[in-house]
C-alpha cells in the first residue's frame, strides 16, 4: 500500500530532493555576484506550494501506518509556511547582499528548515513530530551562527542551541513517558488510550507536563521564553525574520498535533497549564517590551505577548477556538514578516537599523514607508481597521464563548499596555524630527513587496472573512 | 420624493476615498488639495442634507437600511441604518467637517494634504459609527477613528502634544476594549451582532450590570464623565483648532450616542438599577467641573472643562427619566429628559465648536491661549467680539440660543423627579455664565492690555463666514428647534417604551 500513499508525500519529497540539489549546485556556483542558489531556492518553494495544493485532501487521510497525516489544516499551514518563507527569503536576499554575508548556506539551511516544518505539520506520530522539530531546530541553530565574526550572533547561537537542546530533551522525556503508558507512538492510539484511562492516569499527565514544556519552549511562552530576546537581537536580522515567522506556524501545528490530535481527552489538564502560560506571556511580553530600546528586542517581547494571545484559542478547547489560534498565527507571521522587513529596509551597509531611534522622523524621510510601518504597528496593537484586530477578536471571542470572561478581560487589558510601545514607534516616526535625512536605499522590488505586505494587513482588515473561513473549514474536519 | 440612494454608504466611503485621493495628490499643489478637500466635504454635507429631507419622521424604525454579509462565518453584516438619534449626529458631523476644513485654510502650513486627508477619513469613520447597526461594524469604526485623531493631535498639536495624544489614545482604547468583551459576551448569548437583536436579548440582572459597567467604561471615557475626564483637557489644549472642534463637537457625542444605542436598550434593568449612580456622577460633573472651569487660565482648557460640565447635562437627561417616570407615572416628562439630553448634545456641538474656533482665531494671531495675555480685544477686533459674545452667551444657556433649549428640558424633567437634583443642575446655569462671561470679560473688554493686542487685526472674510454660519445655526435651533424634535420624537418615544420594559428572563 506504500505506493498508493506515496503521492501524499510529494511536497516533502520534492523539497528534500531539490534542497539536496541546491546544496550541490551551491558548491559549484559559489561565486560572489551569482545568485543561483537564491533563485533555485525560490523555485523550490514555489514547486512545493504547487504540490501542496496538488495533494490537498478534503478529509483527514492517515498514511504510513499512522505516522503521517494529510488534512485540510496541514494543507493550509504548509501553504502558509512555504509562502511566508518565500517572502522571507526575498527580504533576506537584499539584507545578506548589503551586509556582505551572502552565503548559499542560508538558503539551503532555510530549505531544510522548511522541510522540517512540513514534517511537523503533517506529523501523525510522536516520532515524526520529533524528527520534524529537530530538522527545523538544527537548521535554525546553524543559521543564527552563520555570521561567524559577530560575537553577539555567536552568543545568541550558543544560547539558542543549549536551551533548544534542553527543550528537545524535555519533549523527548515527555514522549517517552507517553509511550511507556500507552505502548504506542501514534497520536490516534494515544488519544484512544487517553480517552479510556481519562485524566486519572497520573503517569500520562506527568508526560503531558513535559510535552507542554517542550511546546512552550518552541513557541517562546513565559516562563520558557528566555532565549527569545537574545536570539532575536543577536541573530542577523534576516535570520531573526525567518525565526519569527514560519517556525511559529510550525510550532502551532505541533501544539495542535500533540495536544489536540493526541491528548484531547486530557483537555482539562493542559487547559490549566496553558492558561498560566498565556497569562504570564501576555503580561511579561507586553510589560517588558516597554523598557526596550532595541527594536528587535522589543519585537521579541511583542512576539512573546502574541504567543500568549495565540494560546487563548487553544485554551478555549473548541474547534472554532483552534481555528482562532490558527488565524492568529498566520496573521502574526504576516505582521512579523513586515516589521522585520522594515528593519531590513531601513538598514544599509554596515548599519543595522535596529535601534528605536533609527525610526525617528521617518514620516519626513519617507512618508510612504512610515505609513506602512504605521499599519504594521497598529495591526500588532490590534486596532481596527487592520487585520491584527480581527486576530485578537477571534481568540477573545472564543474564550468568552467558553465562559472565561475574566481571561478575556485580562487579555484586553494587556493589549492596552501593549498598545503603548507600538504607539511609541508611531510617535518616533511621525512626531519627532529625523536625526538625518539619509534616503532609503533599497531595491525597487523590495519596496514593492514590503508595501504589498503592509497593505495586505489593511485589505485583510476590511475583508477578513475569507481567511477566517479558510481557518474554520480547515479545522472543522480535523 | 423617494430617493433610493445608498445614502449611508456614500456618507461613509465618499470622505474616506476623498481623503485617500487628497493624500495621493500630496503637498505639491497645496491650493488644489485644499479645494479638493473642501469640495469633498461640501458634497458629503449636501448628501447628508438630502438624506435629512428624505427621512420619514413618522416612524421610529431604521431608515436607509443597507444589509450585506460581511463576515459570513460569524454572521457579521455590513448593516447600516439611521433613526432619529443618529441622523442629527451625522448631519452635525458633515456640517462640522466643512467648517473645520475651511478653518484650516491658511492656518495649517505643514503637511497640508495629510491634515486634510486625516479629517476627511475621520469624517467617514464617524459617520460609520453613527450609521452602523452591527455591533462589530460599530466597534470597527469606533476604534479606527482613534488612528487619525492620534495623528492629528500628535503631528499638528501644541508643545505637549505627544503626551496629550498618547494619553488620549490609551485612555479611550482602555475604555472601549471592555466594550468589546461585553459585545462578545452578548454574541455568545444572542448568536448575533445585530444591535437590534441585542436590544431584545433577555439577560439576567447580574449580566446586565456587568455589561452596563463595561459599556460605561467605554462611553464615560468618551463623553467624558467625571472621574475619567482627565484626558480631555490635555487633548483639547494640545490639539490644533480643527482637532479640538471635532473632539468637542462630535467625538464627545459618541459617548452619548453609545448610551442611547447600547447601554440603555441592551441593559435597561441595569440602567434603572444604577440610575442614581449615574445621576450622582452627572451632578458631580456639572457642579464640580463647573467650579474647576472657573479657575482656568487657559482659554481652551476652560472650554474643555465647560464641555465636561455640559456633557453632565446630557447624561443627567438620559438617566433622570427613570425617576421622573417613577415619580409622576408620566412618560412624556421622562422622554423630555432624554430629548433634552440629545438636544444638548447637538447644541453643544455647535457652541463648543464655535468657541474653539474663536480661540483659534485669537491663537492664530497671538500664539497664546493664556487669558492674561489678552484684554481689550474688543477695541481692535469689534466684529470678532460681537460673535464671541453670542457664543459665550449661548454657552451660558441664554434663552433664544440653542444652549438654552436642552438644559431647560433636562432641568424641567429633573424637577419632576426631585427638586434637589434640578436645583443642583440649575446651579450650572449660574456657574456656566460665571466662567464663560468672566473669561469673555477678561479677554475682550477693558483697556488694550499690551502692544500685541493693539496690533490685532479683525477677522477676515473666511473666519467671518464660519462664525456667521455657526451663529445662524445656534440662533435657529434656539428659536425654532421644532424640526429637530420632529425627527427625534418617534425614536425617543420608542426608546423609552423599550427601556421601561424589563428584559429579565422568565
Amino acid at each position: 500500500m506504500i505506493s498508493a500513499e506515496l503521492p501524499l508525500l510529494l511536497p516533502e519529497i520534492a523539497l528534500l530532493t531539490l534542497a539536496c540539489l541546491v546544496l550541490v549546485l551551491d558548491t559549484v556556483f559559489d561565486r560572489p555576484g551569482t545568485y543561483v542558489t537564491y533563485w533555485l531556492t525560490q523555485a523550490t518553494l514555489i514547486i512545493a506550494m504547487i504540490l501542496v495544493l496538488y495533494v490537498a485532501q478534503d478529509n483527514a487521510v492517515i498514511a504510513f501506518s499512522g505516522h503521517f497525516i494529510s488534512d485540510p489544516m496541514s494543507t493550509v499551514l504548509k501553504f502558509a509556511v512555504c509562502l511566508i518563507s518565500l517572502v522571507v527569503f526575498f527580504y533576506s536576499h537584499d539584507y545578506l547582499r548589503e551586509h556582505d554575508i551572502f552565503k548559499g548556506e542560508y538558503f539551503v539551511l532555510g530549505l531544510f528548515g522548511v522541510l522540517g516544518m512540513l514534517v511537523m505539520i503533517s506529523a501523525g506520530s510522536l516520532l515524526t513530530v520529533y524528527m520534524g522539530l529537530e530538522l527545523l531546530s538544527l537548521s535554525l541553530y546553524a543559521m543564527v551562527a552563520m555570521h561567524r565574526d559577530s560575537p553577539t550572533a555567536s552568543e545568541a547561537a550558543m544560547k539558542y542551541f543549549v536551551l533548544g537542546a534542553l527543550a528537545s530533551g524535555m519533549l523527548l522525556y515527555g514522549i517517552s513517558m507517553l509511550y511507556g503508558v500507552t505502548g504506542s507512538i501514534e497520536l490516534r492510539e494515544i488519544a484512544a488510550h487517553a480517552a479510556g484511562q481519562g485524566e486519572t492516569d497520573l503517569l500520562m499527565v506527568f508526560g503531558l507536563v513535559f510535552v507542554v514544556v517542550g511546546i512552550a519552549f518552541k513557541l517562546g511562552a513565559v516562563p520558557f521564553h528566555m532565549w527569545v530576546p537574545d536570539v532575536y537581537e543577536g541573530a542577523p536580522t534576516a535570520v531573526t525574520l525567518f525565526i519569527s515567522t514560519a517556525p511559529k506556524i510550525a510550532a502551532f501545528a505541533m501544539a495542535m498535533r500533540l495536544l489536540v490530535d493526541g491528548l484531547q481527552p486530557l483537555l482539562p489538564d493542559w487547559q490549566g497549564m496553558l492558561i498560566i502560560l498565556a497569562v504570564l506571556s501576555m503580561a511579561a511580553g507586553n510589560i517588558i517590551a516597554i523598557a526596550q530600546t532595541n527594536i528587535k528586542r522589543m519585537l521579541a517581547y511583542s512576539t512573546i505577548a502574541h504567543i500568549g494571545f495565540l494560546l487563548l484559542g487553544l485554551i478555549a478547547g473548541t474547534e472554532s477556538g483552534y481555528a482562532g489560534s490558527m488565524f492568529y498565527v498566520i496573521v502574526y507571521a504576516l505582521m512579523s514578516m513586515g516589521s522585520f522587513g522594515m528593519i531590513i529596509l531601513l538598514g544599509r551597509r554596515g548599519l543595522e537599523a535596529d535601534r528605536l531611534d533609527d525610526f525617528k522622523g521617518l514620516a519626513e524621510r519617507n512618508p510612504w514607508f512610515a505609513f506602512i510601518m504605521l499599519l504594521l504597528m497598529f495591526s500588532m496593537a490590534g486596532v481596527p481597521p487592520l487585520i491584527g484586530f480581527w486576530a485578537k477578536w477571534f481568540v477573545i471571542k472564543e474564550v468568552v464563548a467558553m465562559g472565561y470572561v475574566w481571561l478575556a478581560a485580562l487579555a484586553v487589558l494587556f493589549s492596552v499596555i501593549g498598545a503603548y510601545y507600538y504607539l511609541r514607534i508611531v510617535k518616533l516616526m511621525y512626531f519627532d524630527e529625523p536625526d538625518s535625512m539619509s534616503a532609503i536605499k533599497a531595491s525597487r522590488s523590495m519596496r514593492l513587496v514590503l508595501s504589498l505586505n503592509g497593505l495586505s494587513l489593511l485589505l485583510l482588515g476590511f475583508l477578513p472573512g475569507a481567511l477566517m473561513a479558510v481557518c474554520v473549514n480547515a479545522i472543522s474536519v480535523l | 420624493m423617494e430617493l433610493n440612494l445608498p445614502f449611508l454608504s456614500i456618507l461613509i466611503w465618499a470622505p474616506i476615498l476623498g481623503g485617500i485621493w487628497v493624500l495621493y495628490a500630496g503637498d505639491r499643489q497645496e491650493q488644489t488639495v485644499k479645494v479638493l478637500s473642501l469640495s469633498v466635504s461640501v458634497i458629503v454635507f449636501l448628501v447628508s442634507v438630502l438624506a435629512w429631507f428624505s427621512f420619514n419622521t413618522g416612524t421610529h424604525a431604521m431608515q436607509f437600511v443597507e444589509l450585506t454579509s460581511w463576515i459570513e462565518t460569524f454572521n457579521i453584516n455590513y448593516h447600516l441604518g439611521v433613526d432619529g438619534i443618529s441622523l442629527p449626529l451625522i448631519l452635525l458631523t458633515t456640517f462640522t467637517t466643512v467648517l473645520v476644513i475651511i478653518s484650516a485654510w491658511e492656518v495649517i502650513e505643514t503637511r497640508v494634504s495629510q491634515y486634510m486627508a486625516a479629517f476627511l477619513i475621520l469624517e467617514g469613520l464617524m459617520n460609520g459609527v453613527f450609521a452602523a447597526l452591527d455591533a462589530m461594524l460599530f466597534y470597527f469604526f469606533w476604534e479606527a477613528m482613534l488612528i487619525p485623531m492620534f495623528l492629528i493631535i500628535g503631528v499638528w498639536g501644541g508643545p505637549r502634544r505627544v503626551y496629550a495624544t498618547i494619553k488620549f489614545f490609551l485612555y479611550t482604547f482602555l475604555g472601549s476594549i471592555f466594550m468589546l468583551v461585553a459585545l462578545l459576551y452578548l454574541y455568545s448569548q444572542a448568536g448575533s451582532f445585530n444591535i437590534l437583536d441585542l436590544h431584545n436579548q433577555p439577560l439576567s440582572l447580574l449580566a446586565q450590570q456587568l455589561i452596563f459597567i463595561a459599556f460605561l467604561l467605554a462611553f464615560a471615557v468618551k463623553i467624558p464623565m467625571w472621574p475619567v475626564h482627565t484626558w480631555l483637557p490635555d487633548a483639547h489644549v494640545e490639539a490644533p483648532t480643527g482637532g479640538s472642534v471635532i473632539l468637542a463637537a462630535i467625538m464627545l457625542k459618541m459617548g452619548g450616542y453609545g448610551f442611547l444605542r447600547f447601554s440603555l436598550p441592551i441593559a435597561p434593568d441595569a440602567s434603572q438599577a444604577l440610575d442614581s449612580f449615574m445621576i450622582v456622577l452627572s451632578l458631580i460633573a456639572i457642579v464640580y467641573i463647573g467650579f474647576v472651569a472657573l479657575v482656568q487660565n487657559d482659554m481652551k482648557k476652560l472650554i474643555a472643562y465647560s464641555s465636561i460640565s455640559h456633557m453632565g447635562f446630557v447624561t443627567l437627561g438620559f438617566f433622570i427619566g427613570f425617576s421622573t417616570w417613577a415619580a409622576t407615572g408620566n412618560t412624556d416628562a421622562a422622554v423630555m429628559g432624554l430629548e433634552g439630553g440629545m438636544m444638548q448634545m447637538i447644541s453643544h456641538g455647535f457652541i463648543s465648536g464655535a468657541l474653539f474656533l474663536c480661540v483659534g482665531v485669537l491663537y492664530d494671531r497671538l500664539h497664546s491661549r493664556e487669558i492674561s495675555d489678552y484684554g481689550g480685544v474688543a477695541n481692535t477686533m469689534p466684529q470678532f467680539a460681537a460673535f464671541m459674545m453670542l457664543f459665550a452667551m449661548a454657552n451660558s444657556g441664554l434663552p433664544g440660543t440653542s444652549g438654552f433649549v436642552g438644559e431647560f428640558l433636562v432641568i424641567l424633567s429633573a424637577f419632576q423627579a426631585s427638586f434637589w437634583i434640578a436645583f443642583l443642575a440649575a446651579l450650572t446655569l449660574i456657574l456656566g455664565a460665571a466662567y464663560t462671561l468672566w473669561m469673555y470679560k477678561r479677554v475682550i473688554f477693558g483697556d488694550v492690555a499690551n502692544q500685541n493686542v493693539a496690533e490685532l487685526t479683525d477677522i477676515n472674510g473666511r473666519e467671518k463666514f464660519i462664525l456667521i454660519v455657526l451663529a445662524a445655526v445656534v440662533l435657529l435651533f434656539g428659536i425654532w428647534p421644532a424640526p429637530l424634535f420632529e425627527v427625534m420624537h418617534p425614536t425617543f418615544e420608542h426608546l423609552f417604551e423599550h427601556i421601561t420594559q424589563s428584559k429579565l428572563p422568565g
